[in-house]
């Protein structure tokens, strides 16, 4: 699916998350923090970019490794993209979501 | 010290599905005059790990999910009933409780297994008391005898973090309860509830649209997000980050799942104990002449007997280029076939690899089947029954299964969705 935003032009899945991490920039991962009722902090952007590094690394993605990132604790976590942190925080980042084999 | 002047050794670290799987593919195949082959253990019996899944709902009973393991190593493989105390990457070294192998080449086949220490309160005085596994043969079977009495409340199954061995077990736990109870006509006095920490019980899109009326249908109730912190087992909650409680009167959890401790205190795992594995060939990251299997390595594959049944040709071929001072070939594509039991004599059956998420289709042949993927049906079922036959004659003895491939085929899939 393509999805616009701020006149450009995504590609993204049906759940909106990016299937196409080039695509991705700051301004992006604004807009989709406010579709979710997030107002960006600098505390968060040092969460999306650890999210980032992992993914480039090809690190899984979850609770425990957010434990020992030393960026955050799980309580900050939860409280920065409340309703579901890994999603949301992944779908600002324009990584896939954590997911099992179904 | 077993090292002999001319002789080389290959040894194998660990008898379960893997490990005897490889003692048998390289047994015929390695050079007798120049290779020693030994498997080294220290438990005598191997288990039906799928299997485990049966056992509380008195589906199987122990004699079906257990058997010795020495009759599966092949003979003129050596075999160490031993436990293994460190492996000495730098000086291909292994210490066993009583001695020293030297290796030449090492496969590591150690698998996974559960922590449930890792959460507070959750290995505690109520541990088989209220709180149950049933990824161990005891767990499952102490369940077993729980279930038989239990007369009504909240069932609560769920999965501390992944990744987990067999990541849809807990779902088809779900499932098979319910039939359980709504058999023993008690399934009105039961709620069961299915607790996992990521976005939903399917999480792929496809898997999501064409299974999502499953938990409906057997009215299970999901929680989603749900990172555990704590269990409070004196009144029976589990507790996530954002101190969200759920009750329980019997939990089944999944705990975090742990590679061997022996990977830990060699240094060569991660976080997980899970050993950093070059996800195509399957040699080690770090030392060349190490090799992993299975449930042991941190591949982005499920942890699956399948998977470690299509690794075992990709790496049976690759262990014979290493020898020969070929560069090994990168073919493990993340193959994964995995039945699903829905409940009610049904079963899903599901294709996959590390591109392609599992679709709608038939298999193995395509568009003949008989096999349905993604699909309810009573044939996949007996697929999965008659599996454990197929796991004891063929897939632990390294026989290829007809019509199955160690790479997935796209034939038969209904890929454009």
């Amino acid at each position: 699916m393509i999805k616009t935003i701020k006149q450009i032009a995504i590609n993204v899945n049906e759940e909106g998350y990016l299937t196409d991490f080039s695509q991705w920039t700051k301004e992006i991962g604004e807009e989709i923090a406010k579709e979710n009722n997030i107002e960006m902090t600098d505390k968060h952007w040092q969460v999306i970019s650890w999210i980032q590094e992992q993914v480039t690394v090809k690190k899984p993605l979850s609770i425990r490794g957010i434990k020992k990132s030393g960026v955050i604790d799980i309580k900050e976590f939860y409280a920065l993209f409340p309703g579901g942190p890994l999603k949301v925080s992944t779908k600002i980042a324009g990584v896939p979501k954590p997911k099992s084999c179904i | 010290m077993y090292k002999s002047l001319i002789m080389k050794n290959l040894v194998i670290l660990g008898a379960g599905t893997s490990g005897t799987m490889m003692a048998n593919h390289l047994v015929s195949k390695l050079p007798k005059k120049d290779w020693k082959i030994h498997i080294v253990d220290q438990y005598k019996t191997h288990y039906y790990q799928p299997g485990f899944l049966f056992l509380p709902f008195d589906i199987y009973n122990e004699n079906q999910v257990r058997k010795e393991g020495k009759k599966f190593i092949p003979k003129g493989v050596e075999y160490h009933q031993l436990k293994i105390e460190k492996i000495d990457a730098e000086n291909n070294l292994v210490e066993l409780e009583n001695g020293v192998l030297s290796y030449d080449i090492l496969i590591i086949a150690t698998g996974s297994k559960i922590a449930p220490q890792e959460v507070e309160g959750m290995h505690s005085k109520a541990w088989r008391d209220t709180i149950f596994d049933f990824y161990t043969y005891e767990g499952a079977l102490a369940l077993r005898n729980k279930l038989r009495e239990f007369k009504e409340g909240k069932l609560v199954v769920h999965i501390t973090e992944m990744p987990i061995k067999c990541p849809v077990a807990p779902l088809e736990f779900a499932f098979l309860a319910d039939s359980y109870f709504d058999k023993k006509g008690i399934r009105d006095k039961v709620e069961i509830t299915y607790v996992t920490p990521l976005s939903g019980a399917f999480t792929k899109e496809y898997s999501s649209k064409k299974l999502g009326y499953l938990l409906e249908e057997k009215n299970i109730k999901l929680e989603t997000d749900f990172a555990i912190e704590r269990v409070d087992y004196e009144n029976k909650k589990i507790v996530d980050y954002i101190d969200k409680e759920i009750s329980y009167d019997l939990l089944v959890t999944v705990p975090t799942n742990m590679g061997d401790e022996v990977i830990e205190k060699s240094g060569l795992g991660d976080d997980l104990n899970f050993v950093p594995t070059h996800e195509k060939t399957l040699q080690s990251l770090e030392h060349e002449n190490i090799f992993v299997i299975g449930d042991a390595t941190n591949v982005p594959a499920s942890k699956a007997g399948s998977v470690a049944h299509f690794q075992s040709e990709t790496l049976t071929d690759n262990i014979l280029l290493y020898i020969n001072n070929k560069p090994l070939k990168e073919e493990f594509d993340g193959h994964s076939n995995c039945f699903i039991e829905t409940g009610k004599n049904k079963a899903l059956l599901i294709d996959f690899n590390y591109e392609q998420e599992p679709v709608t289709g038939t298999f193995p042949i395509a568009g003949i089947g008989p096999l349905k993927l993604l699909k309810e049906s009573v044939l996949n079922h007996w697929g999965k029954l008659a599996f454990r036959w197929v796991y004891w004659n063929l897939l632990l003895k390294g026989i290829p299964i007809p019509f199955v491939s160690r790479n997935m085929s796209t034939a038969g899939k209904n890929i454009n969705k």
